[in-house]
């Protein structure tokens, strides 16, 4: 179980990036974070990661609290970072080189042919795809056996096909192990397509505005009333947020008026 | 879902393949094509061997005098003279051994300062402006100090080569170290590397495309300090062949020590870029295409 409670962020800029976000992710569910850009998406996975540390609240994955990169989070970026001097199989097996080298040959043949690319384990990272080197960069994070893994925009510089391609091949690896995915996307039909349930956030401060349960039936299909029903629930909240964003501009320009 | 994800995958191969073709065939073509002598490297001694027929054949039917720029046969006769008696290769030996060791201290030094200035902002601070100061200076400025410090044997030779070698590798070195992908630290931070692996498996590997061009130019400036080291008086060493060379009068033998510095130069360097070679493999390197 992933427990966010009353989070907060402020850089020592003064900035403030998150302000009480809690939120609590059952194992094995699948949980996408919807909003606006500046709404401090990326700063919650930064600080659930454990790469930043919060000025309040904590995060905690099954009662131990992540103050720094923990072995039971794993995070996929928003482009694959592949080392670019290792080939595919050294850069899958990089975050397990302490296990034994049988160990980890082993799991690294069975995550590369998990994510499609069985004969690819000696190629350098510059001869792949964009979306083979996201596939390579999931084997990574997998391989290290998480119990909660975040992503953050993972898809959203692949193009379209290559985009459903993947989202349905995400959802096949989870069935697998059943990892708490925490999923930061821009793409609503990406959040549909995955989540048990939506958090859609408001920007300045970056704040948790609904929370909307999915309660659709996988494999799902895009054409159904009930994903458009679904899709419409999340448009109209996400548009508050915006319609918020619209009324503090206009307000400050009656200000200036 | 499977059998979607399968033929996304095959289409996705499929272009990226045809891609390949497409962008070898075009880079085949040049060599493959009748015009392709033009690439080859037989046309880079068109110039060379061209003027040194040329010269050859003017001093020969006596069209140039020849004393003061002497022609390729008799300077290959020079070069086989002293081969011949073994001075030559004493010559060599000398001067190869202060590069090589004015080499590595430069190096050691480049590169242990480098990366302490590059990895810390306060030792940066500390250290940069001063080494930055002390590189204005133009290097043979040290030799008199040298000379009396090291005395006129090896020492003060291998210094000022040290001297030669040390900037740019801890200018290369700095400026790798602090521009390296604070993405890929991250990664290393995510799988919880400890400060040594996020030095040897990040930052290292990283900066060693750098670090080996920072090596070769050192190098570089290593044949060319050697020179001046031995212009300062020296009893052996190719530097000493040339400034003999002028006091007798003899231009053959500063063309030959003029040749023999080009050849080991190139050499060195030839060999240092191909033993840093393998681990370059990786590099996204358009020549390489």
């Amino acid at each position: 179980m992933l427990e966010i409670a009353g989070l907060g962020k402020v850089y020592p800029n003064g900035t403030r990036a998150l302000d009480r976000v809690s939120l609590t992710v059952a194992a094995g569910e699948i949980v996408a974070v919807v909003g606006g850009s500046g709404c401090g998406k990326s700063t919650l996975l930064r600080l659930v990661s454990g790469l930043d540390t919060p000025t309040e609240g904590h995060v905690a994955v099954d009662d131990t609290r992540i103050l720094a990169p923990h072995p039971a989070v794993g995070l996929i970026f928003q482009e694959p970072r592949l080392l670019p001097w290792l080939t595919v199989a050294q850069n899958i097996a990089f975050g397990i080189n302490d296990l034994p080298r049988a160990e980890q040959t082993a799991r690294v043949e069975s995550a590369l042919a998990k994510v499609g690319l069985a004969d690819c384990g000696d190629r350098w990272p510059r001869e792949l795809s964009g979306g083979q080197g996201q596939r390579v960069a999931i084997a990574r994070a997998l391989v290290a056996r998480p119990s909660v893994l975040l992503l953050d925009e993972p898809f959203s510089a692949l193009d379209a096909f290559t985009r459903l391609d993947l989202q349905e091949h995400l959802l096949d690896l989870w069935a697998d192990t059943r990892p708490t995915l925490l999923l930061v996307t821009h793409d609503i039909d990406e959040a549909l397509l995955l989540a048990n349930r939506i958090v859609v956030m408001r920007p300045a401060p970056g704040r948790v505005a609904q929370i909307i349960d999915i309660p659709l039936a996988r494999p799902r299909d895009r054409l159904t009333p009930d994903y458009e029903e679904a899709k419409r629930t999340v448009l109209r909240e996400l548009d508050k947020t915006l319609a918020h964003r619209r009324a503090t501009a206009s307000k400050v320009e009656d200000f200036s008026i | 879902m499977t059998s979607i994800d399968t033929s996304h995958d095959r289409i996705g191969d499929g272009a990226a393949s045809t891609g390949g073709r497409l962008a070898s065939s075009a880079a085949g073509t040049p060599a493959s094509s009748p015009g392709g002598w033009q690439n080859s490297w037989l046309i880079s001694l068109l110039v060379p061997v061209g003027l040194a027929v040329g010269w050859e054949a003017a001093v020969y039917f006596g069209l140039a005098e020849g004393r003061l720029m002497p022609p390729p046969s008799r300077i290959a006769a020079t070069l086989w003279e002293l081969a011949a008696t073994g001075e030559l290769f004493r010559h060599m030996a000398a001067t190869t051994t202060r590069v090589f060791f004015g080499f590595l201290l430069g190096v050691l030094a480049g590169t242990l300062i480098g990366a302490i200035t590059g990895y810390s902002a306060l030792v940066n601070k500390l250290l940069d402006p001063t080494l930055q100061g002390l590189r204005s200076i133009p290097s043979i400025a040290w030799v008199p100090l040298f000379l009396l410090w090291l005395g006129i044997f090896e020492a003060s030779k291998v210094a000022l080569i040290a001297v030669g070698v040390f900037f740019p590798v801890y200018l290369g070195v700095m400026g790798a170290i602090a521009s390296v992908d604070r993405k890929f630290v991250e990664v290393g931070r995510i799988f919880r590397l400890s400060g040594y692996q996020l030095v040897s498996r990040i930052l290292l590997p990283a900066i060693l495309p750098a670090y080996v061009l920072a090596l070769r130019g050192g190098l570089g400036l290593g044949w060319m300090f050697v020179v001046a080291a031995e212009f300062m008086g020296a009893s052996e060493g190719l530097g000493y062949l040339l400034v003999d060379g002028q006091q007798i009068g003899k231009p053959t033998q500063i063309v030959a020590a003029i040749i023999t510095f080009g050849i080991l130069g190139k050499l060195s360097d030839g060999l240092l870029a191909a033993a840093t070679k393998p681990f370059l493999r990786w590099q996204d390197n358009f020549q390489q295409r």
